[in-house]
């Protein structure tokens, strides 16, 4: 007979080696899924998690990483705050779609100036863009007590129903001949999001996320404002009882992680992607809920786990150009590494007995 | 503007077709959310549903196949998520999210050599004479026989909650782990079959709209329908009657943005497009203002994990 | 007397603790069976394995001379073995009919069995109506769904877990009256309690267990309730020791309080008034469920009022939050302790920066103060006597007891000025709870004004200077402690005394 068996209390080693077992356990069922699409489990894993690094084009797929890295890390820093709250903001992937638009308006309305001050007002205005989406959730929460998992959820639609419209309309290049599609910010100078170290990958969002891994450490394991966020998670009670307001909770950790949504969004416009276009959003703000998780909502964690779903996105990419994989086989892949990441959960806080009772054995010893 | 290209009874017979995908996977996750448990990967199991139907009904052409299909394919998926909530105790909230993002890749990767492809076509349930009454003839008769079932799970759920002692003995769960199991109830058996439920309805929803809303496969076909179901359930005060009417509502709003933007009238085509999201959003506002009457409708133990200690 | 149940060496071990050991008695037909203990001594899970709840790891028990070992609870019942618990078994969104119809294994349909509810509840003089919900009925009326419950089973052997705890001494006489009138029917009575005086009142014969074995038998009617009690305990009980105190200026007024209640199952205050002053204990008792989480609340900051209610020396403080009143020296230990009074899966040390960042001085510009934090959490540790190997411990890992001892030596060394506890020794053993009482008076030797909620009656007349009731929202006058008769208390607690209109100054 197995059973569970609470532990006296969570178990940090187990906590820290979980994300570990996690990936091993998705690599293993991947091989199986990857086996049953028709293709070679070892070499569709080695493709994924090795050859972007190792492998002969070693030198393009390291670029990549850090610039899907980026936006995956700090989306998911902010989300990591909101979720050790029990805030569920869900819906990142609207606040960096709004951050992307404000953010690039910006930068549309002073073409062709060429002015220093351009890219830092793009910036503030991307944090507003995708702060301001996540106000909505946030008042309503606050204000009418409404779930706010499902007011960001629905916000993301609503937010793509307006990226179309800017695409197609207000931030339409006028040169374009009238296809949809706004200019090139890349090619705008004074307002492109240029790597700051050439051939890395590390553009001005690479160095962002870093900074804001560096500030969300400070502030969760330093800062009675961080200690006020994980007692409102772990203790909503507790949390009123030591005095914490939980609707300034609310507004910060879903202020935080909107801004930190629109600047991904800012940075992805202004660089990587260029142009506001019909499909700009590819689903960061998602896949940074697994990271978020997969990094334990730990700041180092989420470094670590933003480098790893993003070598996932190029392994894929590789895996899809050189094997024909299915595009979709690694969104599956990483939606499986989530389930195992909290299946192993229970283990931090429970222990797996089999037969009769640990105590009972002692006993008849 | 011209209004005359509308015409009302067509809209409202679209209606009840429009809303019966959210009406099928909102009256599911209605038993789940009743036993306790918050399952959010409606979405995800909708989507799952629709491709597994969609393959299904293709490959047997038997429509009545598919949808034994998709119930199938969204209740193993269910399954993954009464494991790991129920038996490996995991957070709710995010094994449901889990479950939407697993589902849409898993639905993309299933679907890859049926896009494109017409299903076969769903019959209508001949009406007979009924059919030729005027105005309620057209809207209520003439329907597939899923729209029929949908109605008629809203009022066997209504029914079973209301008269059975095994539909006493599930509110029972939802209202109170803890004290169900010290009468002597099996909570996770009880909740473990409330999920499966709602596997089922929403793989049958999602059916719904790949074989016979749109119908075609495509990618992410479900838009957030699934969302919204979980939304309607908030709106229904966990109540069947009250989860239909929320769900011909989103239905109605739906079917009038489309007729009005195929009307051509002068309102853009995304804002029409938002507006079921926005109509949603609202109605929740609404509902969740309302502190007492929500509050009184929830299940008291909704998404806490339940480990027997003794 | 022939044995209706017999138990034969039961043991039953969890991780780290054996809840029974070789536990061994018998229930005679129609007898009222005490099963005596303190918190922790194994009386619940030996209860749970004649219920069907759990199952012994070995032992074996008789049951009307046939060998019993119930599966679950359903085989239990089928038996004709019936239990009332003292938490957990209602369902508050259900109506009496339905949640009594959850209890009974086979119930005959709605409609009759609201007939059959009506019929018993008038038989045995427990007025129930059928149709209510149980969340809008009061700790007695709940109780008596319980009961009506069992009834309807024609049980065998009925099994009471701490039915007293949330009764007033009225309603204790009511509870008395039907068990003894299901005794002369026949029916056996397994009474669980740690009130020595209701099972001299009640029982016939007593079990008395301590650490999960049975450490002696009883009879009630000869012993005297001294013997039981250091059976009980193991050693002989210390009486706290009072000492005359000066009582100084008011420290804490409170005056026309009425507040909504917190949500649909909660009371709201009716026009509250008391003042507490320095040095002074000031207990107030009262049946769970009559408003004391919403005062709790209001005092502790949780919730706020408008102005004129509440003010610390002369001070309104009605509508400051509980960081500020922290910081006037207004603490406070709520009853629920994990959870509320403490967050279950952090560290000792969190725990202590949760209330004490201020007052102990643990934070610099925002920015935590971890060796401050430490330093405070292990005094704690040390000077309450908390047993744990260390303060990175999770809160959720101490006992009751300990955990107890934490919360409120976080809140006693800030020196507080006013300090509010509710329920000090709900749930805690015998020597820890006599180390709080102690606690709580030498605090109050010192000048600090002290605020003490509690259902333990004997607790408060025990410890307070001046006693109020709440009942249903309403708040007696404080009277001074010494002067009232437990027949008085209960009037107080019934809510038979006028309430207070004001403190005349």
């Amino acid at each position: 007979m197995i059973r569970l068996e609470k532990r006296p209390e969570p178990s940090r080693r187990v906590a820290a080696i979980t994300p570990v077992l996690a990936v091993l356990a998705t690599m293993v069922a991947g091989g199986a899924m990857f086996a049953l699409l028709g293709k070679d489990p070892f070499a569709s894993i080695r493709t994924i998690f090795w050859d972007p690094i190792f492998g002969e084009f070693a030198f393009y797929y390291r670029g990549q990483l850090l610039v899907k890295a980026g936006p995956l890390i700090l989306i998911a820093i902010g989300l990591s705050m909101g979720f050790r709250a029990g805030i569920w903001n869900i819906g990142a992937e609207g606040q960096y779609i709004m951050g992307a638009i404000a953010g690039a308006a910006v930068g549309l309305a002073f073409f062709p100036a060429d002015l220093w001050i351009i890219f830092p007002l793009m910036v503030i205005a991307g944090a507003l863009g995708g702060f301001l989406w996540a106000m909505i959730p946030a008042l309503l929460r606050t204000k009418f007590n409404t779930n706010e998992i499902l007011v960001s959820l629905l916000l993301v639609y609503v937010a793509e129903q307006i990226l179309a419209t800017m695409a197609l309309g207000a931030l339409r290049n006028p040169d374009g001949g009238g296809f949809p599609g706004s200019r090139n910010l890349a090619q705008y100078p004074a307002a492109a999001n240029t790597e700051i170290i050439a051939g890395t990958g590390a553009h001005w969002g690479v160095a962002a996320a870093v900074l804001a891994v560096v500030f969300a450490h400070i502030l969760i394991t330093r800062h009675i404002l961080g200690f006020h966020v994980r007692l409102s998670g772990e203790s909503p009670k507790a949390a009123r009882f030591a005095g914490v307001n939980p609707n300034r909770i609310i507004f910060f950790c879903l202020g935080i992680s909107g801004a930190l949504a629109g600047l991904a969004g800012l940075f992805e416009v202004a660089g990587p992607a260029g142009q506001i276009s019909i499909d700009f959003n590819v689903g960061y703000g998602f896949t940074a809920i697994i990271v978020a998780f997969l990094g334990r909502l730990n700041p180092i964690g989420i470094l670590l786990a933003g480098l790893l779903m993003a070598l996932t996105y190029i392994g894929g990419e590789a895996a899809q150009a050189t094997l024909g994989l299915p595009a979709a086989a690694i969104q599956a892949f990483q939606g499986m590494l989530l389930f195992f990441l909290l299946a192993m959960d229970v283990f931090t806080n429970y222990r797996i007995r089999f037969g009769r009772s640990a105590a009972a054995e002692q006993r008849a010893a | 503007m011209d209004f005359s290209s509308i015409n009302p009874v067509l809209l409202a017979a679209s209606l009840m077709v429009a809303a019966t995908p959210i009406l099928l996977a909102a009256i599911g996750e209605m038993v789940v959310e009743k036993a306790g448990v918050l399952n959010l990967g409606v979405e995800g199991m909708m989507i799952v549903g629709a491709i597994s139907g969609f393959a299904v009904a293709v490959e047997t052409g038997s429509p009545w196949l598919g949808f034994l299909g998709a119930m199938v394919g969204a209740t193993a998926l269910a399954m993954v998520f009464a494991v790991l909530t129920q038996f490996l105790l995991s957070n709710q909230v995010a094994t449901g999210l889990a479950l939407t993002l697993f589902g849409l890749g898993l639905s993309a990767l299933m679907g890859q050599g049926y896009v494109g492809i017409k299903p076969p076509s769903v019959p209508k349930v001949p009406a007979g004479p009924l059919a030729d009454i005027p105005t309620i003839g057209p809207v209520i008769f003439g329907h597939d026989a899923i729209v029929y079932l949908s109605l008629l799970a809203v009022l066997g759920v209504w029914a079973f909650l209301k008269y059975t002692r095994a539909g006493l003995i599930l509110r029972a769960v939802g209202e109170s782990h803890d004290a169900a199991h010290g009468l002597g109830y099996k909570v996770v058996a009880v909740r473990v079959a409330a999920i499966a439920f709602g596997g089922a309805m929403a793989g049958l929803g999602g059916a719904y709209l790949s074989l016979v809303r749109v119908p075609q496969w495509t990618e992410g076909m479900t838009a957030g329908a699934g969302w919204i179901a979980l939304a309607i359930v908030v709106f229904g005060a966990w109540r069947p009657g009250r989860v239909m009417l929320g769900a011909y509502l989103f239905g109605g709003v739906t079917v009038l943005q489309l007729t009005l933007q195929a009307g051509g009238v002068a309102i853009p085509a995304e804002a029409l497009s938002m507006s079921p999201y926005l109509v949603t959003i609202l109605v929740l506002v609404i509902m969740s203002a309302d502190r007492g009457r929500a509050a009184f409708g929830a299940p008291a133990a909704l998404g806490r994990a339940f480990h027997a200690s003794a | 007397m022939t044995a209706l149940l017999k138990i034969d060496r039961i043991t039953k071990a969890y991780p780290g603790v054996v809840a029974n050991d070789q536990v061994s008695f018998r229930i005679g037909k129609g007898e009222i069976h005490a099963l005596l203990g303190e918190n922790g001594a194994g009386k619940s899970t030996l209860v749970k394995m004649i219920y069907g709840l759990v199952r012994p790891d070995s032992g074996s028990m008789l049951f009307g001379g046939e060998a019993y070992a119930p599966a679950s609870p359903h085989a239990a019942r089928r038996a004709g073995v019936t239990m009332v618990f003292q938490h957990f078994s209602l369902f508050e969104a259900l109506t009496v009919a339905e949640n009594i119809a959850l209890g009974m294994e086979e119930p005959p349909p709605m409609g009759q069995l609201a007939g059959r509810i009506e019929e018993v509840s008038r038989a045995y003089g427990l007025p129930l109506d059928p149709d209510r919900r149980v969340g809008a009925l009061s700790a007695g009326e709940r109780q008596r769904v319980e009961i009506v419950r069992c009834l309807l089973q024609d049980p065998k052997l009925l099994i009471m877990d701490e039915p007293t705890s949330v009764l007033t001494p009225q309603e204790v006489d009511t509870l008395f009256d039907t068990l003894r009138r299901l005794k002369s029917e026949g029916t056996s009575i397994l009474y669980i309690s740690h009130k020595l005086e209701e099972i001299r009142a009640l029982c016939d014969g007593a079990t008395i267990l301590r650490g999960g074995k049975v450490v002696g038998t009883a009879d009630p009617k000869s012993a005297s309730a001294r013997e039981m009690a250091e059976m009980m305990v193991g050693s002989l009980l210390k009486t706290p020791e009072r000492r005359d105190t000066m009582v100084g200026k008011p420290a804490l007024e409170v005056d026309g309080l009425s507040i909504k209640a917190m949500d649909a199952f909660g009371t709201a205050l009716k026009d509250v008034a008391f003042q507490v002053r320095q040095g002074e204990i000031l207990g107030i008792g009262g049946v769970a469920g009559n408003g004391q989480d919403e005062l709790m609340a209001v005092l502790s900051g949780e919730r706020r009022v408008g102005l004129g209610h509440v003010s610390l020396f002369g001070k309104d403080i009605g509508r400051l939050g509980p960081k500020v009143r922290r910081a006037a020296g207004l603490l406070a230990a709520p009853e629920e302790r994990l959870g509320h009074a403490a967050a279950p899966d952090m560290s000792l040390v969190e725990n202590a920066l949760m209330t004490g960042a201020v007052r102990k001085d643990l934070l610099a510009a925002g920015f935590l103060r971890w060796g401050a934090a430490r330093a405070f959490a292990d005094e704690v540790i040390e000077r309450f006597d908390v047993r744990t190997p260390g303060s990175d411990r999770a809160a959720r890992s101490l006992s009751g007891g300990n955990l107890q001892k934490f919360v409120i030596g976080r809140e006693m060394l800030q020196k507080p000025e006013v300090l509010v506890v509710n329920q000090p020794t709900w749930g805690v053993d015998a020597a820890a709870a006599a180390a709080i009482r102690q606690a709580l008076i030498d605090l109050a030797a010192d000048r600090t004004a002290v605020i003490v909620i509690s259902q333990d009656l004997e607790e408060l007349i025990e410890i307070s200077d001046n006693f109020s009731a709440l009942c249903d929202g309403r708040l007696t006058e404080p009277r001074p402690t010494a002067s009232l008769s437990v027949d008085e208390i209960g009037i107080m607690l019934g809510g038979g005394a006028a309430p207070l209109a004001q403190v005349a100054e």
